[in-house]
């Protein structure tokens, strides 16, 4: 028996593969984009214990060595620092605070954000307006100055570095959430729950959550790779990150001052953002596909043909 | 018309009011001044006499009052670290900010609009593949990165443009190439979305049965209907550009608003930052406002 699906095209037997790893495979470059992560993952996990002896170990007769030379070791392949540090290894360990900073910061940031724009959305006009302006207040003070005010005030670790950053993406969940609230609070559901006596915060966290929850998903990924890019920026200026930690950014802003001898030291750290970042938007627009009910035929589709 | 830009104003002034406060009070946290303008060895008497003499020994609230009072006269205090009012520091840095902006988002638009356009007209064309590539880079790249790598590139390994500074029309041009990339990747996104839409609308249709041509339906009948979303979104970046571009102001030593920014912040030059928030706001405002007229002027279903 055939049923018809929403394009009209008849679908046919039940996948043979998880469904989700059949949708990732039908997309080739997400699927490069999420070994490339899960590769920054595993480096960020087990970089740190593996490699710090290594990717701290000062070697002044090997500064700055031209990067594609295997004669010092494999760990040397993309050059040494300014103190004669293999890159490689310290982009493995790197991998470790940049990697943490971004994600504590999007999932405080999240949490927050949702939960502020469920109560926005959902809640009476005077709350629902204090709320708001706070995200305004937020949104139009200078991030520098509450980056420096934060890391003077407390030390200059990564926790308050998450602080910092956290505070300044809460405003973009809480009003992505809230702009959704908005329009699912009046969807039929919604009243008939309400006509069941539900509570408010039931209806909040049971009901609506769950239909934003996609919606957060992708936004969430994609904002990964923009926090990601703020602390870089951060840690470039100075009022980031400070040495012996290292993040990224910091690496790219200590090769700056050897830029004309040795350009590697500020470049391959610096590719490694880039890199991160454009797996993170490739899998932020496949996610935005597989979640959209109307549009996953598209990969659907895509994947009959290549198990032809 | 008039009675909504009075209420938007008063808004604004009351949000900047705010934002004055804030500023205010936060930024004493980021340490005494005389801990940094006097040498370490500096004896105590020394360090109140620097204090009594920029008064700050006063209460906080005090120091606020007097604040408010000279601002009413339009005086912004003096620098701590140039010793000169600090409106005049930051109206020598805004005007240069305000040309980058100016200057990127010109090319912004007017390249964000023609190459979304294209794309939107055949989907899946090429024109679109190049969009979707453009927007992916622009969505991914440092732009302290972009800096260093094109300095390294162009103006120290080709010696095509200068490294840093300002003087000739070259110094702009790098400056200017590294802040377009990520408002252009974002503007040309929405361009191409909002395109789509509009062409695929009724009146697009009716166009093309009259047998209107393919680039007047484009860029006449359903572009200007296309522009909404584009100029809130560029507005936002507008915005960010005004607020000082500090990374790449930074990078490429050019002496705007970010710069400025920044270097107070770290030299706890109070009120230069106070005056610097206080004039990228206000501009940031008269630009919205701005904006929001232009919605009225494109569509006329909106009515303030």
């Amino acid at each position: 028996m055939t049923q018809t699906g929403i394009n009209g095209a008849p679908t046919k037997s039940p996948p043979k593969l998880p469904t989700w790893l059949g949708l990732l495979l039908a997309d080739k470059f997400a699927t490069a984009a999420v070994i490339f992560l899960s590769l920054v993952v595993v480096a960020a996990l087990i970089g740190p214990a593996l490699l710090d002896g290594v990717a701290s170990k000062v070697a002044f007769r090997g500064r700055n060595l031209a990067p594609f030379q295997l004669d010092h070791g494999w760990l040397m392949i993309l050059g040494s620092d300014s103190l004669g540090r293999p890159i490689f290894a310290r982009i493995i360990v790197a991998a470790q605070n940049t990697m943490m900073i971004a994600a504590f910061t999007v999932v405080a940031a999240s949490c927050i954000g949702a939960a502020l724009g469920l109560v926005a959305g959902y809640s009476r006009k005077f709350l629902s307006d204090a709320i708001l302006r706070l995200a305004d207040v937020i949104m139009s003070f200078p991030s520098l100055l509450l980056a420096v005010i934060v890391l003077y005030m407390l030390e200059p670790a990564v926790t308050n570095l998450v602080i910092v950053l956290a505070i300044t993406r809460i405003p973009v969940y809480l009003r992505t959430t809230r702009a959704e609230v908005l329009e699912i609070r009046e969807r039929m559901f919604v009243q008939a729950a309400k006509v069941m006596g539900a509570s408010s915060w039931r209806i909040a966290f049971v009901h609506i959550l769950p239909m934003v929850l996609p919606t957060l998903l992708t936004i969430a990924t994609l904002d990964f790779a923009f926090v990601m890019l703020a602390e870089s920026s951060l840690s470039f200026l100075g009022i980031g990150i400070q040495p012996p930690e290292v993040t990224w950014g910091l690496m790219v802003a200590q090769g700056r001052p050897y830029m004309n001898q040795a350009w590697w030291l500020s470049f391959w750290p610096g590719l490694f953002i880039v890199l991160t970042a454009m797996s993170l938007n490739l899998v932020s627009n496949w996610l935005r596909i597989v979640l959209d009910p109307t549009q996953r035929w598209r990969l659907e589709k895509r994947r009959e043909t290549n198990h032809g | 018309m008039g009675r909504f830009v009075l209420k938007r104003s008063l808004f604004s002034l009351v949000s900047l009011f705010g934002l004055l406060v804030l500023v205010f009070f936060l930024s004493r946290l980021t340490g005494d001044p005389a801990a940094l303008y006097l040498p370490v060895d500096a004896p105590q008497s020394v360090r109140d006499a620097f204090r009594e003499a920029r008064g700050l020994n006063e209460p906080l609230l005090s120091q606020f009052g007097d604040y408010l009072v000279n601002l009413a006269q339009f005086d912004f205090g003096d620098s701590l670290r140039r010793q000169r009012p600090a409106f005049d520091v930051v109206m020598e840095a805004f005007p240069w900010t305000l040309g980058l902006a100016g200057l990127t988002m010109a090319l912004v638009l007017s390249g964000a609009v023609v190459l979304g356009a294209l794309a939107a007209i055949k989907v899946g064309g090429v024109f679109d593949r190049i969009s979707s590539v453009i927007s992916l880079a622009a969505a991914s790249a440092p732009d302290f990165w972009l800096a260093l790598m094109a300095i390294f590139i162009f103006a120290v390994g080709l010696g095509w443009v200068p490294t840093s500074g300002t003087g000739t029309p070259w110094h702009w041009i790098l400056p200017v190439a590294v802040l377009f990339v990520r408002p252009f990747g974002l503007v040309l996104q929405v361009v191409r979305s909002s395109m789509i839409t509009a062409l695929s609308s009724a009146y697009v249709k009716t166009a093309r049965a009259k047998g209107v041509k393919q680039r007047a339906i484009t860029f006449v009948h359903a572009l200007r209907n296309a522009m909404l979303p584009v100029i809130t979104v560029a507005g936002d970046q507008a915005a960010g550009l005004l607020n000082g571009a500090v990374v790449v102001e930074s990078v490429f030593g050019f002496p705007g608003v970010g710069k400025l920014m920044i270097d107070s912040i770290l030299q706890r030059d109070f009120t230069v930052v106070l005056a610097a928030i206080m004039v990228t706001s206000l501009a940031i405002f008269t630009m919205n406002l701005l904006i929001d007229l232009a919605y009225a002027l494109l569509d006329p279903r909106i009515r303030y």
